[in-house]
């Protein structure tokens, strides 16, 4: 399966759904995407993993990347993931300390919302 | 005891080839259904290190045993040093590199690393391994 990628603005939020493997190969299309959100102005990002099958190192490296762009520009990147086969590499690399993760896209746009009021 | 063995260039493409050929051969040997998106992920992290070192211009080779045991061992090897790559995170230092993952993951892992080669061994165990641990 390949990496699908549909943009949408939801309450002022930029929202990321992402689909399919992140990978080795597929990463780079990822990093494109959110290279050119937040070069578009778009500084408040909520990526998706509802329907990632797959996740490894370097797609954990380009939402890294993702979020040390936005930063840059005092935004936000949150993420969305509920499956257990994705938190658990979120743990073993610590990273659940770096992105906050939400249940639903709902609650990651709200408390996205109220901590950039 | 069955083996497989493939053999891939550092094309970034035929990782998630050797993925899937790992966790068929895994689910054939036993090996419990959880651990298969371990399997994935730790094989995945093995040879998509090799390919980003490599560069898709390189004429080395990766090979990738596949053993049948009690459960199933696979032995990734790169022609390249794994050790001392840049982890993927464009240097912010927050994502530990491919090796880290799979240590984090796995306690039946042997790594060893050197000049123009490196070889990563990691087994699971079967139900019946499982079982009378």
């Amino acid at each position: 399966m390949d990496l699908s990628l549909d943009t949408r603005t939801q309450e002022g939020r930029t929202i990321v759904e992402v689909g399919g493997e992140i990978d080795v190969y597929t990463a780079p299309k990822l990093r494109e995407c959110l290279v050119d959100l937040v070069n578009a102005g778009n500084y408040h990002l909520v990526i998706d993993l509802e329907g990632v099958e797959f996740l490894d190192s370097t797609g954990l490296g380009v939402l890294v990347g993702g979020l040390k762009r936005v930063r840059n520009h005092e935004g936000s990147l949150l993420l969305v993931c509920t499956h257990e086969r994705l938190l658990k590499i979120f743990r073993i690399t610590g990273l659940t300390k770096v992105f906050p993760i939400h249940d639903s896209v709902e609650n990651a746009v709200a408390d996205s919302s109220g901590a950039s009021s | 005891m069955a083996t497989v063995t493939l053999h891939v260039g550092p094309d970034a493409a035929h990782v998630r080839v050797v993925r899937l050929v790992a966790a068929t051969f895994a689910r054939r040997a036993g090996v419990a259904e959880e651990s298969i998106d371990e399997i994935k992920l730790a094989v995945g992290e093995a040879c998509g290190m090799a390919v980003s070192a490599l560069g898709p211009d390189a004429e080395g080779r990766l090979s990738i045993e596949l053993h049948d045991t009690v459960g199933v061992q696979v032995v990734v090897r790169t022609p390249v040093d794994l050790a001392n790559q840049s982890a993927p995170d464009g240097g912010t230092g927050l994502v530990p590199d491919g090796l880290d993952v799979i240590r984090a993951l796995l306690d039946q892992v042997d790594i060893s690393t050197g000049p123009g080669e490196s070889v990563v061994a990691m087994s699971w165990p079967g139900e019946l391994g499982r079982a009378a641990m």
